[in-house]
Parts: structure tokens; sequence; C-alpha cells
């Protein structure tokens, strides 16, 4: 435990950052997220903004899976619905970027709601082939309401403007991306200091104590439903940005099992977890990729041989987080800053 | 004056039947404890007040309102708490956040302002988390736990954790099942103190089910009896023991003196 914080006040006991030293690297994180788009290339910016929405994502997945319990594999679907939801209006309505986004929010909270309404029946992996049924479902949906949809040529969506600003590269688009994600991790990590968090994780612990304790089950599953949606909407609203165009394709199955492993990978449970799940999931394929490239001038025909193994070599790192780290990176984290906290001491 | 009133429960699983027509009624600001051996349907009885189980016949009423149909979680909120025979404290969580989830019906943040964390959301945290330290953790000696993961702790202490998370509800009847069951002599009178502090300083009504014939016969206003889903007996801690049906429920036989030396052995102890 650490000590050595003392506080006067219970409202300073709870607060989300409990030591100075915590607010400093708070700063610091914040000011070096300023401080990257004017060191980094197109390149590393890009996957700053892609991490970002993946992030916003596997957050709403976690609030889902990790803090409530309720295993879901529709989380790209639901992205879908936000990404068609931005692209509709987009192309339909001449409403401000800000509006399309939070609108997309709003139908994927009705759609995940509806989604959800299995989990009050079923749970564990009854509930995920429910929800994989919901996913092909939507999937259908995005495929054959050609009206909305445009079906299988997809949709094309003009990048958004503010104040005259275009956010049509990496480069702006950071600046639109990286902000809502720092304030939807915080909306988040204030979720679990209240009793709305609480009761999720009581009901992932034990639904019965919980409801024992008066917490109303099917209310609170439904609301961890709305909010992973809601979750999922934004950040299928930014992909439909980021990307200018999306198609049926664009959110398959195996975009929810991507998320699903950020979130083991990272930690379940953990705001942390779904940061560093994401970063992880987003950035090993290509830093496999980067040292594929490296090993080019020495190894013949490098790229045909190494690419199936750097899939390999993803999937094992995977298989290996599951063995020896089930809490996830966020375990790690952890323990490195435990070590810290003691040294030069030992425990 | 009467807060719960159980009238004619019956509850059968399939062909066996858990409860026979069982009644009983608790009395405001009393210690009421319900015995019998095991198998008798004494945690049927439990889950059937707290609403897990739906009798087939019978009604409840938890002071003056008829809650045979409303189900457990509002039940609890109407001020119906209790803890389990194995504990069943959220294991990964705090000894801090346990009990505030005690306070959960209390209090009434929606999704909404939690995420934003401001106003009364924080207001309503903060409250709760001052009466929890000032009601509950100095009351059951808990407050140098308060961040220590429920899993870690030893069985005694998260006995009392759980009895502390029951009390944040603010109930008006307390259900405790099995409060001493695996306990040493000590953690054993530490918890009969507290139940008794639970009824005199908060004024909560208590309902308990116990194998400890010696506290339940020290502590308790009064005693029901259960042998084989049916009531056998009722009535103050004298007039059961003295009941020869109850005798022969527990032994097997009339061998009276034998049970009154058990009796008097265990209250000793206890």
């Amino acid at each position: 435990m650490r000590i050595g914080s003392p506080k006067e006040t219970y409202a300073a006991d709870e607060s989300l950052f409990r030591t100075r030293t915590q607010w400093v690297w708070f700063g610091i994180l914040l000011l070096s997220l300023v401080l990257y788009p004017f060191m980094a290339n197109l390149y590393w910016l890009y996957l700053v903004c892609l991490i970002c929405i993946n992030i916003i994502s596997a957050t709403g997945l976690n609030i889902l899976t990790g803090y409530t319990g309720q295993v879901s594999l529709g989380q790209a679907a639901f992205m879908g619905v936000g990404a068609y939801t931005v692209a509709w209006l987009d192309n339909n309505a001449s409403t401000p970027f800000i509006m399309n986004l939070l609108a997309a929010g709003a139908v994927t909270t009705v759609v995940g709601i509806i989604a959800g309404l299995p989990s009050l029946r079923v749970k564990g992996l009854y509930l995920a082939i429910a929800t994989i049924a919901a996913s092909f479902i939507l999937q259908f949906i995005f495929i054959n309401w050609e009206s909305v949809t445009r079906g299988t040529r997809g949709i094309n969506i003009e990048p958004p403007t503010l104040f005259g600003v275009e956010f049509d590269n990496p480069d702006t688009f950071y600046w639109l991306v990286v902000p809502v994600t720092v304030v939807m991790l915080i909306l988040a990590a204030n979720l679990f200091r209240t009793r709305v968090g609480r009761a999720f994780i009581a009901i992932r612990d034990r639904d019965i104590s919980a409801s024992v304790l008066g917490i109303n089950l099917p209310l609170y599953k439904l609301m961890s439903f709305a909010i992973a949606s809601f979750y999922a909407g934004i950040a299928g609203g930014f992909y439909a940005y980021f990307y200018g165009s999306i198609n049926p394709e664009s959110f398959p199955l195996l975009l929810s099992i991507f998320f699903l492993a950020a979130i083991i990978v990272g930690g379940l449970g953990t705001i942390l977890g779904s940061i560093l799940g994401a970063v992880f999931m987003t950035l090993t394929p290509e830093l496999l990729r980067y040292g594929v490239d490296v090993l080019e001038p020495f190894v013949h025909d490098a790229s045909a041989l190494l690419s199936p193994v750097r899939t390999m070599v993803f999937g094992l790192l995977i298989v290996g987080f599951l063995l020896f780290e089930p809490h996830g990176l966020a375990e790690i984290w952890r323990r490195i800053r435990r070590f810290f906290h003691l040294w030069p001491f030992r425990n | 004056m009467t807060i719960l009133e159980v009238d004619g429960f019956s509850l059968s699983f399939g062909g066996v039947h858990a409860l026979r027509d069982v009644s009983l009624t608790v009395a405001e600001g009393s210690i009421t404890a319900v015995i019998g051996p095991n198998g008798a349907g004494k945690t049927s009885l439990f889950n059937s007040i707290s609403g897990f189980y739906r009798p087939q016949k019978g009604r409840v009423t938890l002071s003056g309102q008829d809650v045979t149909r409303v189900p457990a979680p509002r039940r609890a909120a109407m001020g119906l708490g209790r803890t389990f025979q194995n504990i069943a404290l959220f294991r990964g969580m705090t000894v801090m956040d346990n009990v505030k989830l005690g306070a959960h019906v209390r209090m009434r943040t929606g999704p909404m302002s939690a995420m934003f964390y401001m106003g009364r959301a924080r207001r309503e945290e903060v409250r709760v988390r001052a009466e929890i330290e000032r009601e509950v953790f100095d009351f059951l000696e808990i407050d140098h736990i308060r961040r220590s993961p429920v899993a870690s702790l030893p069985y005694g202490l998260q006995k009392r954790v759980e009895l502390a998370r029951a009390l944040a509800m603010r109930p008006k009847v307390l259900m405790l099942d099995e409060p001493v069951a695996g306990m040493n002599r000590e953690e054993k009178e530490d918890m009969a103190r507290f139940i008794l502090d639970v009824k005199e300083q908060w004024g909560v009504t208590v309902l308990m089910v116990e194998h400890d014939m010696g506290m339940v016969m020290d502590i308790s206003d009064r005693v029901y009896v259960l042998n084989f889903g049916q009531r056998i007996a009722g009535g103050t801690p004298a007039e059961v023991q003295a009941n020869p049906e109850v005798i022969e429920a527990y032994l097997g036989a009339d061998d009276m003196t034998t049970l009154r030396e058990r009796l008097r052995g265990e209250r000793g102890a206890a």
C-alpha cells in the first residue's frame, strides 16, 4: 500500500488521481500528446489516429465484457451502425459533424440495447452466440438495405470540417480524435467511481448477491450494453470519417474478435487495459512488418517468406499472454509501478 | 409490532417438499432465530423471504405491506437486508467498494451524471463515503482494512465485512444466514456482540439462521424450529429448549439429559 499521501477530506480521497505524482504524469502525458504531431511523420500520425479509434471501441467493450461480465462479439457490428449513421447523415443531411457523431452514438445505443436483450436470459457462451447472431443480422442489413447503405458498393463520406479546417489527413484528424479519446476515457474511469460502475462489477462477480443488494439486474445489464454500444458508435463514426468510405466488409466478425483479444491482452476490467490492449493489437502487426523490412537485405525473398511468420508471431504473442499473464498488460504495468514505488528498497 | 410476517409458506422442488405450511412472525426490534437440523429448510425459508424462491403457497408481509409478488431487488430496497451462509462478497473488490455497494439502493446517481462525476454524483459519493466511515466502519472496527481486497482477508473478517455491507443498506430487517458458522470462539463472541449492538444501537430487527445453540439461546428473543420443512416449535429460548419434539428432532430420541448438557456446554463456550 502507498503511504505518505494524507488526505483531509473524503472528496480528496475519492479523486481520480490520488497523489501529486499521478497528476504530474498525467500532465506529462497530455503534453506529449500535444507535442507528438510536431515530431511524428504522417504514417505514425495515421497509426495514432487508428489506435485512438480502437481505444474508444475497446473501452466500450471492456465496460461490457471486462467490467459487467457480459461477453459480446458484436462490437464491430455496432461500430458499423455508427459508421453508417454518420455516412447517411453526411450524404443526406447537412448537419455538422459533431451532431453526426452524437447521432451515431445515439443510434448505436438503441441498437445495442436491443441486441443486449438476450442478456436478460442467458450469459457466458450463450450470450456470445446471441451477440454473434445480432452481428450477422446487422451485417445482413448493411448489405441489403441498399437505399441507406448502398449495399456492397459502399458509401463515401466527406471529411469533417470545423471552423473552416478540414480534417482530411491524419495530421489534422489527430486533433479531433485524440481529445475525444481522452475525454471518453475519463468518462469511463469516472463511471467506476460511482454506484453505476460498482453495480456493473457486482453483476460480473456475483449476480445473485447483486440482486440481494437491490441492484436491478436487467436495467444495469442493458445500461452496460447501451454504454458499450455508445462507445462503439462514436468509434464507428470516427472510422467512417477517417477512411472516407465504408462498406459491409469494413466491420467483419473478425474485428469483434480483435477487440475481444485487445481487452484480454490489455486486461479485463481495467481502463488502462483497454488502452494498452488497443495499442498492442494495433502496433504489433506494424512493428512486425517493420522487422520484416529490416531483415529484407539479409534474407532472400524476406517479405514473401516472413509475412506468414509475422501472423504466426502475432498469434503466439496473444496465446502467450493468455498463458503467462492472464491479467494482461495492465498487470505488468502495475508490477512495474510497484517496483519503482519501493525502489531502491525491496519488500 | 410485527415487522415481518410469513404466512403458510409451502415450497417444493419437483417432488421434494422443502417447506410445508411454515408461518412465523418477527417482532420489530427483536432478534428472532430459526434453527433446525441440516436439510430442515432453513435456507429455503430465507431464500423465499428474500425473494429468490417463489413458494407455491403462502404470503410474506414486510412492515404491513404484502411483498409476496415483489422481486428480490425491490424487497431489498424496501429494507430487507441479508447475508449468506457461504460468504457472498464480491471477491475482487476492496472492502470499501463492497460496503458502498450495500448503499446502492439509497443512492440515485444515473449513468450520465456518473460519467461526468460532477455536482450531484460527486456529492452523493462523498456523503455515502462519510456515512459509511462514521456509522459502519467505526462500529464494526474494520476501518483499517478499507482498502484491502476482500479475497485477501481471513474468514472471520470477511463475515464482518458482509455484515457491514448489509448494514450500509440501513435495512429494517436484517437476515443473517449462519453468522458465526466456522468461527473460533473469540470471533463468535465478537459477532454475537455486534448482532446485539445492531439490535440495540441501530434498532434493526434481526432474523437469523444459526447452528450454534449456545449463541441462539443466549441472544434470541424468539426461536422457531424447523424439521423436514415443517415448523415444529416456536417460542422463547426456554420454551423451545423444553419442547420434547425439538429434542427428538435434534437427537432422534428423547434423550433430554444429553441435549440439556450439550446446550449448557455450548452456551458456556459462546
